[in-house]
């Protein structure tokens, strides 16, 4: 399913006068691919990726998902969980990975937050961690883990619901040039493997070698949107 | 609690900690619990095991509240009482604690005078009653313990000379000392009036009143200037019971407010560190109900193996105790004080995770 961003406006309010973080931008994610969202800090990349997860209202502006409108001005916050444990996969800028749970439970946790038992997602939690290359280290923790390997555990974790969007903040912003690289590649990959419409937040140009589209957002808008690369 | 479980294992020695906090509170507040039912009943046993289920007191002014050391009743009384409506039997009751000596042995000791044909002895711990005769005096455990005496030893209760007849085999004292039983008009000796008084009419303490329901006893108080009370509610008029009740009942109250407040501040400060993954919790779909089931999980666990942990040893030392410890271990001193003690935990846990509803993932995320 595509994701469409469609006039999204987001405005924070900051001291006696508004912040406009996201200003009237329009954009659409094809099923499959993955689409870079580039800028300098405090152009609100950020900030559009939390209205595409539902962790921030839109001012204005709908996400649609397929034919489904899922975040609205007036979506609640028990709705927007629910789209996002049955919808969306989420990368964050560090690995957020629990402290208490093995790399193989972070896995199995998304099944028992959807009340199914944790065992019952174990074949496809296994398959991620073999596909992002950690399935050795299924049973350490994130202490144990190097930080590239967290990487990768927080990335299987984003897609062990088989979500329709997968969501992604700068990922390599804690990872060297080649292991940066090697991870958009990953995510890239798993994302046409998976069909899941990719927004992938980042700030260095260098590691999106095998992304399909990129976007440049300048002020809260989008400067322009080329084309999409054929794989 | 597939997250709260896993937080248990990885931070074990916090928990730990304050399992052991939980077990320790537990002790002191089930062991409290124990020792001041042991208290009331060391100070009202020979008052609650009488076999009536009201008293009638006559105290000085109208106004006053029942105590057994100044209330007074006469026969004109009691014989009206047994005549009011609903009422199945009322018997004059003499209570007064006095020095009591055999041999060279001499021990303070509750004499309780009873009407011939009364009934109100108490013959065992099971509720069997008795009476006593007139030269005579039966004696509880503790107090033929007490004085060394044996029956058909000679006693001297307040210059009275009287022979045991019996020991009875019923656990009773009344404000710390133990129960000896006399005839009434043995009674007159060492009650309200002393020996110089004895050719006047008798009196007794109280009037105990066997009741049928529909017994109007207010207005028979009225008529007759009498309180009455039920037995139960007797207890307060004996007057060690309500200094010591009062004490330990608010330090068993404070200590469980004390660890709701404690287990609260734990939980409090557990949550404020873990807000970066419920934040992410929250991120990754998981609704708040769930979260604060995983919370409460956690704290319930937590509070049940403690309680029971700290119940268990404190039943242990109560039964380890020496028997002079007035201890008394019931349903109601560990049951009730444990399921007292979790409920108020998990109150504590509940007002402290409730910061869970408040994490907002994006601007917690944001800030990790």
């Amino acid at each position: 399913m595509d994701l469409h961003l469609e006039h999204i406006v987001l405005v924070y309010p900051d001291g006696d006068t508004t912040l406009r973080a996201v200003d009237d931008v329009d954009l659409t994610v094809p099923a499959g691919t993955t689409t870079a969202l580039l800028g300098p800090s405090g152009a609100g990349k950020s900030s559009l990726l939390a209205v595409a997860a539902g962790l921030t209202r839109p001012t204005r502006g709908t996400v649609t998902i397929g034919d489904d409108v899922v975040f609205t001005p007036d979506t609640s916050v028990a709705r927007s969980t629910r789209v996002r444990l049955e919808r969306i996969g989420m990368v964050f800028q560090s690995p957020q990975l629990l402290g208490s749970l093995t790399a193989l439970e972070q896995l199995e946790l998304h099944a028992h937050l959807r009340g199914a038992r944790p065992a019952s997602t174990r074949e496809r939690a296994m398959e991620l961690l073999d596909a992002v290359g950690v399935a050795d280290h299924a049973g350490r923790r994130p202490a144990q883990l190097s930080g590239g390997q967290r990487q990768r555990v927080a990335i299987a974790r984003a897609l062990v619901g088989r979500p329709e969007v997968l969501l992604v903040d700068e990922p390599t912003s804690a990872l060297d040039h080649e292991r940066g690289t090697q991870v958009v590649e990953l995510i890239t990959r798993l994302a046409r493997e998976t069909s899941a419409a990719t927004l992938l937040v980042s700030h260095d140009a260098s590691t999106l070698a095998t992304v399909d589209a990129t976007v440049r957002m300048l002020d809260a808008r989008i400067e322009a949107t080329p084309p999409l690369r054929t794989a | 609690m597939f997250v709260a479980l896993r937080d248990l294992k990885q931070a074990r020695g916090r928990f730990v900690l304050m399992s052991v906090v939980i077990v320790l509170t537990t002790f002191l507040v089930t062991f409290l619990a124990s020792l001041t039912a042991g208290l009331a009943r060391e100070s009202t046993s020979a008052v609650t095991d009488l076999p009536a289920d009201h008293l009638a007191f006559s105290m000085p002014a109208e106004d006053d509240s029942p105590e057994f050391t100044a209330s007074r009743v006469v026969a004109e009384q009691w014989r009206a009482w047994a005549g009011v409506r609903g009422v199945e039997s009322a018997d004059p009751l003499g209570v007064a604690t006095t020095r009591a000596e055999t041999g060279g042995t001499t021990a303070s000791v509750t004499a309780l005078g009873v009407a011939p044909g009364a009934g109100l002895v108490a013959l065992g711990d099971r509720g069997e009653a008795g009476d006593v005769e007139p030269g005579t005096v039966v004696l509880t455990p503790a107090a033929a313990a007490a004085l060394g005496a044996q029956v058909g030893d000679g006693v001297t209760l307040g210059g009275a000379e009287l022979t045991v007849a019996a020991t009875v085999d019923a656990d009773q004292s009344f404000s710390h000392t133990p129960v000896v039983w006399t005839s009434l008009d043995d009674w007159q000796d060492v009650g309200a009036r002393g020996r110089a008084d004895r050719e006047a009419a008798p009196v007794a303490t109280v009037v105990a009143l066997t009741t049928s329901p529909g017994a109007d006893l207010a207005a028979a108080d009225d008529a007759l200037g009498t309180t009455t009370v039920t037995t139960s509610a007797a207890r307060s008029a004996v007057s060690s019971f309500a200094g010591e009740n009062t004490s330990l009942t608010t330090m068993q109250v404070f200590l469980l407010v004390i660890s709701a407040l404690v287990v609260g501040a734990f939980f409090s400060v557990w949550t404020v560190g873990r807000s970066g993954d419920i934040a992410v919790l929250k991120a990754l779909g998981g609704s708040t109900g769930y979260l604060l089931r995983d919370a409460l999980g956690q704290a319930a666990v937590l509070l049940v193996g403690g309680v029971a942990t700290g119940t268990a040893l404190s039943v242990a030392a109560a039964a380890l105790l020496p028997s002079a410890v007035p201890v008394v271990v019931t349903a109601a001193t560990t049951l009730v004080a444990a399921a007292g003690l979790i409920l108020l935990g998990l109150l504590g846990a509940g007002v402290s995770v409730a910061r869970i509803t408040r994490i907002d993932p994006h601007a917690a995320l944001a800030a990790r």
